[in-house]
């Protein structure tokens, strides 16, 4: 009987790939539902001995059976969108069943856990703290660092907390790994318990993935055996993209609202309830059973300058071959945009590339040079964030986009600091006014005979402008966490790098830089 | 979902009692009072306040603080249509506004669903669906409408 490869990922399934496996079982095949090789483009994929048919319809299943169909790829694994790949954590991708267990322990999996056990606590930090692997929520923060503190920090109880809140558009690896290897995730949970003392881990899930939900919560009851004493429970957020930040993230788990909390305390001394926590994004802990079974030396051994190890790209936007591509950091971005991604879905020229979420920079093709590592991209006002790409073509009208940037900062803005809640706001009129260059005439206040200091003639476009990047700058200095602080970097790259998109020309904006 | 007074109580109750004890139970029992009556009412805010020993005014701010939870049930099924930036590059604007006189469902926008690589995206209940193009959402509408 042939047996069928397909994924239960979200995203294959949004792709109609139920249908797919129906008519696989109809035409009498057993099929076998796996995690999903992250050729987005392809899928749904169905994978028969090794080969691979995709995008498949239901109606496209007798000529695949019959071998006359054209939607072949040939050998999945010799395709060229995985074979440049160096997959670490998605090492299982399109190969395993996300919930068996058999499946996961025949392929490596709880080594890493064994070995921990057997090295003990103090080692096993050593062994993440040599491997250099830093938080791939976008901040980089080494987890070696960050594992120490709390291992030293006193108290009876300590908690291991997974931030899955990805909120980030253009980025879906964390819930590729939540659906495709979750048993990975509780794994890298489990050796972070052990190595710091905790025996209560928390996963936060963000609502808007069911999916990711149901699979974590039935890979937390199945693996609970072997992970024992530590345990996972998942919690699931409620739409508010704060919650990703971390302090945002404790205080939703404690069941407040999700404010961001100032720093210091770290969360590493006093984070959940009050108590010494580990908070590590999905990547960051799923990359650590790797690093247990193989060694930190050899995960250190793949990457760029202080960015070690391998990392999930997501490339989607406007791309024609998005998906997930798992490389050593120093890939260049032109390389994965252009080469790896195929340029743009709608065959028009790329435009801008917006890099690390929301709250990431835009980044026009002349800086397709630029290595993938957090230094190269800090270094040229940027930041590689999440790791996920969004790809627009030249019908994208950049002050637009800058516009939302500082829309979806007043809607998802906590409200706790001023420069975020009140900056964004100001942020979208400011934007305006400079899109309908109308700029500002003296309001009602300003006119009355009292305010002798207050400007009565209008503001140029100019001056609107320099208001602009004078608020960006308050915005990114004053605001308590990422969100006020980044959501300047999306603003500022659309107006450095696509001035004729807000309506200046060259002279202003010589002006203007 | 047509319950009356004395069943929301009972099913409000009955929640209470299925987190007591539970380290930060909030979260978890307003969405399983989200998911049951189809709204957060001020009923339960009430008892969740008695429960975890907290003011109403601490409830209630949790309660507006989050999308998810709402103070009045949908009259309207509802088609959440992600509107973030990848969505945005792959024409989700221009798909929205084929739905600008649309009544009978309500589009609320939705910051991201994971599936960047293939949108424009939606998810209806549970239910997601990726690469809509003007004749698919169409055909979404009127099967939920």
């Amino acid at each position: 009987m042939t047996v069928v490869r397909i994924s239960d990922d979200a995203l294959a399934l949004a792709c109609g790939a139920d249908a797919v496996a129906a008519a696989f079982v109809a035409a009498g095949c057993t099929v076998e539902r796996v995690s999903s090789w992250g050729m987005h483009w392809l899928e749904p994929l169905a994978e028969i001995a090794g080969r691979g048919f995709g995008p498949l319809t239901p109606g496209d299943v007798a000529a695949v059976l019959a071998g006359d169909s054209p939607l072949g790829i040939g050998p999945i694994a010799e395709h060229p969108f995985i074979a440049r790949q160096q997959r670490f954590t998605f090492a299982r991708a399109g190969k395993t069943r996300p919930l068996s267990l058999d499946d996961y322990a025949a392929t490596g999996g709880w080594a890493g856990l064994a070995r921990a056990r057997e090295l003990g606590p103090e080692a096993t930090i050593a062994e993440v703290a040599q491997s250099g692997l830093r938080g791939r929520g976008g901040a980089g923060f080494p987890a070696g660092i960050k594992w120490t503190t709390v291992a030293k920090a006193p108290g009876a109880r300590k908690y291991v907390v997974c931030n899955a809140d990805e909120g980030d558009s253009g980025t879906f690896a964390d819930r590729m790994v939540m659906e495709g290897d979750p048993f990975m995730l509780i794994e890298g949970m489990a050796i972070a318990g052990y190595a710091v003392g905790a025996t209560h881990g928390y996963v936060y899930v963000r609502s808007e993935y069911p999916h990711a939900i149901a699979k974590m919560r039935a890979a937390a009851e199945l693996a609970a055996p072997i992970i024992a004493p530590f345990r996972v429970e998942v919690r699931v957020g409620a739409g508010a993209y704060v919650c990703g930040e971390e302090t945002s993230l404790l205080n939703s788990l404690e069941g407040k609202r999700g404010e961001v909390r100032a720093k210091p305390p770290l969360p590493a001394l006093e984070g959940l309830f009050g108590k010494p926590t580990v908070v590590n994004n999905v990547l960051t802990l799923a990359a650590v059973p790797w690093i247990m079974a193989h060694g930190g030396s050899h995960y250190a051994a793949v990457g760029f300058g202080r960015s070690r190890g391998t990392m999930p790209i997501q490339i989607a936007g406007n791309v024609r071959h998005g998906g997930l591509f798992e490389a050593g950091f120093g890939i260049t971005l032109g390389e994965l945009v252009m080469e790896i991604g195929g340029g743009t879905a709608s065959g028009r020229p790329v435009h801008a590339v917006q890099v690390g979420g929301p709250l990431g920079a835009y980044h026009p093709p002349g800086d397709f040079h630029l290595p993938f590592d957090y230094e190269s991209f800090a270094a040229a006002d940027g930041l590689i964030g999440h790791a996920g790409l969004s790809v627009f073509d030249d019908s994208a009208d950049m002050s637009a986009l800058a516009r939302f940037a500082m829309q979806f900062c007043a809607a998802e803005s906590c409200g706790k600091c001023t420069p975020c809640r009140i900056g964004s706001t100001r942020g979208v009129e400011v934007i305006d006014r400079i899109r309908a260059r109308s700029g500002r005439g003296a309001d009602r206040v300003e006119t009355l005979p009292q305010m002798h200091n207050a400007r009565k003639g209008a503001r140029t476009l100019a001056e609107d402008i320099g208001l602009l990047e004078d608020l960006c700058e308050t915005m990114k200095f004053g605001s308590l966490c990422a969100l006020g602080g980044f959501t300047p970097y999306p603003v500022l790259s659309a107006l450095k790098h696509f001035p004729q998109d807000f309506g200046l020309d060259a002279p202003v904006q010589e002006a203007a830089e | 979902m047509n319950m009356t007074a004395a069943e929301c109580d009972a099913e409000i109750d009955r929640i209470l009692a299925l987190h007591a004890g539970r380290d930060g139970a909030m979260l978890p029992i307003l969405h399983d009072i989200q998911a049951a009556l189809g709204h957060v009412p001020e009923t339960a805010i009430r008892a969740i306040a008695h429960a975890l020993n907290l003011s109403r005014a601490e409830v209630h701010g949790v309660v507006s603080f989050y999308h998810d939870f709402h103070d009045t049930p949908a009259t309207r099924p509802v088609i959440k249509l992600c509107r973030a930036e990848s969505c945005q590059a792959r024409g989700v604007e221009a798909l929205a506004a084929t739905l600008a006189g649309e009544t009978r469902v309500k589009i609320e926008p939705i910051y991201c669903l994971g599936l960047c690589s293939v949108g424009p995206n939606a998810m209806v209940g549970e239910t997601l669906h990726a690469r809509l193009d003007a004749a698919r959402l169409s055909a979404l509408v009127e099967s939920v409408a």
